[in-house]
């Protein structure tokens, strides 16, 4: 019984040959996962990225900005478009930005399809959730943090940038968006 | 403080006083809160479901951040102190070393648990259960759950004490019985997992106050999951002990190997807590070996030590089953076995919704790159309502109903609804499990208000199908609410008005 004491010599009491057939099954499962992840992340082509730079929320925010003014599409004033109060941003193949904050993801991203892009990914304030829909893919953004991912688009079509880390209590209001064509 | 015992009739077990009393208040105060979260559940459930969409975002927000600490820290933690005390002390005809420090434990728990809860309820603290840096809480929420921490470590160290009493005063001999060398294993894992705690909110807590500089959001993250996660597999301990507590109870199975239980527990406590980094597989901040070496290599041992449990648990109960003679064919152990006792059903729900739909769904998930896909979507919530809920709960669910009986001494009231409870919140927790998962997969959010982007810049829609799998979902997590109410309702009525069983 389980709830009393064991009798003696538990320890030297041989498994029975099931008890073995299910260790080494087991056993056999628990190695194919270990070696799973490394096999695929060498064999197959989409992995998380483990590029990424410690950067100064500040600093990000500033080389975000450098880039809307550097690639932003504008009008025939000079200024640059919004969509959504956000501005919208052509860059072409290279290093891009996305800055997550409370509760906007900019800028909005005019991408090309079959161009290689790295995303720089942060956030300015707390953390947020970069979930790009419907092809769901998510990924963290944290403070402090310039993640890169390599991304090259493969698709073509209008792709939103949902908040799926909790911000605050405005997070569901963080919807960001990203052309492809 | 005198050492009193009786003996129970059922199982021939010396109980004293302090022990009984103890498992006592710590099992009540656990159904209270179980009430409390199970109630933000009917609320946060019906937000949830977008058709009906109940609550407004602040208030959804806040009470999501309540369910979480009712449920995952309150109701397990007092329930784990219960059974730490009764695995120790009971088990053991023993008395339960330093009661006023067990008495501490109790009081700092619920002074703790109630400040956090009544922080979070007047809106300082929305923050979610898992409250990243920078995202700051009132001070007090920080420190309630200090002081819940506190109290928990209390409890393990009197188990500790008890046991070496036992040991000392030689009120038994040889090895300690299985269902406390599992309850050692959780509490060995909590003792580390409560370090882990105050390495986090500490510090935590002190910013908050303003006193020290903000810890890095990468580091929080890290040791926030070293206590969060592995604070879910002093649960697994705890549970798989009740498992074999639960199999004994009701058909009478006896460990088909000491050595292949006790040795799966080890692996627990060896490899468990250290695999907690699938929650960062899509962070910046930790290498790719890292992630790798982390959740392959560790977490696997682990999973290891479930799957040799998973054999072990239906083996003694096919064991115990054929021993009363129903040997017919391959099943006729299954079919005759007590299905109508609540004990009985409540452990092969939790068995088998613990191991194949979280547990599979858990090592799955926690693959690094399949994760790209599942992190933080409504397959997350998804995999641990299944641990947890359907594995965890419904174990201390199906003890209870011999806790009453044996320690509460008192006849199960309503025996039909004790019957059916398990069936009836096992089943809608199955659906709502699956349903949340396969709502995931759509890529929908946990932990959002809206996810029609109404108020956002751009809409965001799903689809039709997605709307249909969140309808199946709000239907069996409605079930799982009705399950829950008939199991507190049987607990409340029994342990208030309950017939008095004479000795």
């Amino acid at each position: 019984m389980s709830i009393f004491i064991p009798e003696k010599h538990w320890w030297r009491d041989p498994l029975d040959k099931d008890e073995k057939v299910w260790l080494a099954i087991a056993l056999t499962t628990s190695i194919v996962l270990t070696l799973a992840m490394p096999w695929w992340h060498v064999t197959q082509k989409q992995n998380p990225s483990s590029e990424y730079y410690k950067i100064k929320p500040e600093t990000f925010d500033a080389a975000t900005d450098r880039f809307i003014q550097e690639f932003g599409e504008k009008d025939e004033s000079g200024a640059i478009k919004q969509e959504g109060g956000i501005d919208v941003v052509a860059p072409p193949a290279g290093d891009i930005f996305v800055r997550g904050q409370q509760f906007k993801w900019s800028p909005v991203l005019k991408l090309k399809k079959g161009a290689a892009y790295r995303i720089h990914l942060s956030s300015i304030d707390v953390l947020h959730g970069f979930s790009v829909q419907p092809i769901n893919m998510n990924f963290e953004a944290v403070p402090g943090y310039d993640y890169v991912l390599k991304v090259t688009p493969t698709t073509s079509g209008v792709f939103n940038i949902v908040c799926n880390e909790f911000c605050g209590i405005g997070h569901h209001t963080m919807v960001g968006r990203i052309y492809v064509d | 403080m005198e050492a009193v015992f009786r003996t129970c009739p059922v199982t021939g077990l010396k109980v004293e006083r302090n022990a009984e009393t103890l498992v006592m208040f710590n099992a009540v105060t656990s159904i209270v809160f179980l009430l409390v979260g199970g109630l933000l559940a009917l609320l946060l459930l019906l937000t949830r479901w977008q058709a009906v969409h109940l609550l407004p975002a602040d208030f959804f927000y806040r009470l999501l951040t309540l369910h979480g600490i009712a449920m995952l820290v309150a109701w397990i933690v007092f329930f784990e102190m219960a059974v730490l005390y009764f695995a120790s002390a009971i088990l053991l005809n023993t008395r339960l070393s330093v009661p006023y420090l067990a008495w501490g434990q109790y009081g700092l728990m619920v002074i703790g648990a109630a400040i956090t809860a009544v922080t979070i309820l007047l809106g300082k603290a929305d923050v979610m259960f898992t409250s990243y840096v920078p995202l700051q809480a009132h001070h007090m929420y920080y420190f309630g759950i200090i002081l819940f921490a506190v109290g928990a470590i209390l409890g393990v160290c009197v188990f500790f004490a008890t046991l070496g009493a036992a040991r000392a005063e030689k009120t038994y001999v040889g090895s300690v019985p299985l269902v406390t060398f599992g309850a050692i294993a959780a509490a060995i894992i909590a003792l580390l997992t409560l370090a882990h705690g105050a390495i986090v909110f500490i510090p935590t807590w002190l910013w908050a106050l303003g006193i020290i500089p903000m810890m890095d959001p990468e580091v929080y993250r890290v040791l926030f999951w070293g206590f969060g996660h592995s604070t879910q597999q002093i649960n697994v301990a705890a549970m798989i002990s009740c498992w074999y507590l639960l199999g004994t109870l009701t058909v009478g199975s006896v460990p088909v190997s000491e050595k292949f239980s006790r040795s799966a527990f080890t692996l627990y406590v060896l490899f468990i807590c250290i695999a907690s980094e699938h929650h960062l597989l899509v962070d910046p901040g930790i290498s790719t070996a890292h992630k790798e070496w982390n959740t392959g290599y560790f977490m696997h041992l682990a999973v290891l030590a479930s799957m040799m449990h998973a054999f072990s648990v239906p083996a003694a109960v096919e064991v115990a089953q054929r021993k009363k003679g129903y040997t017919k064919g391959l099943f006729e152990w299954l079919k005759r076995a007590p299905w109508g006792d609540p004990g009985f059903s409540s452990m092969v729900f939790s068995v088998v919704g613990f191991g194949f739909l979280g547990g599979i769904t858990g090592v799955i998930y926690g693959t690094e790159q399949l994760n790209i896909i599942v992190h933080n979507t409504l397959r997350v919530p998804g995999h641990f309502h299944a641990t947890v809920v359907i594995g965890t709960t419904m174990a201390f669910m199906g003890i209870t109903y011999y806790v009453l009986p044996l320690i509460f001494r008192r006849e199960v009231m309503f025996p039909g609804i004790a019957k059916l409870q398990p069936y009836v919140f096992g089943i809608g927790m199955f659906v709502f499990s699956t349903a949340m998962m396969f709502v995931g997969g759509f890529g929908i959010p946990r932990r959002i208000w809206d996810i029609t982007g109404a108020e956002a810049p751009f809409p965001v829609a799903y689809g039709p199908t997605a709307d249909l799998a969140l309808a199946v979902m709000a239907v069996g997590g409605l079930l799982a609410i009705v399950g829950g109410g008939m199991y507190i309702l049987v607990a409340v009525a029994t342990v208030a008005i309950g017939k008095k069983i004479n000795r």
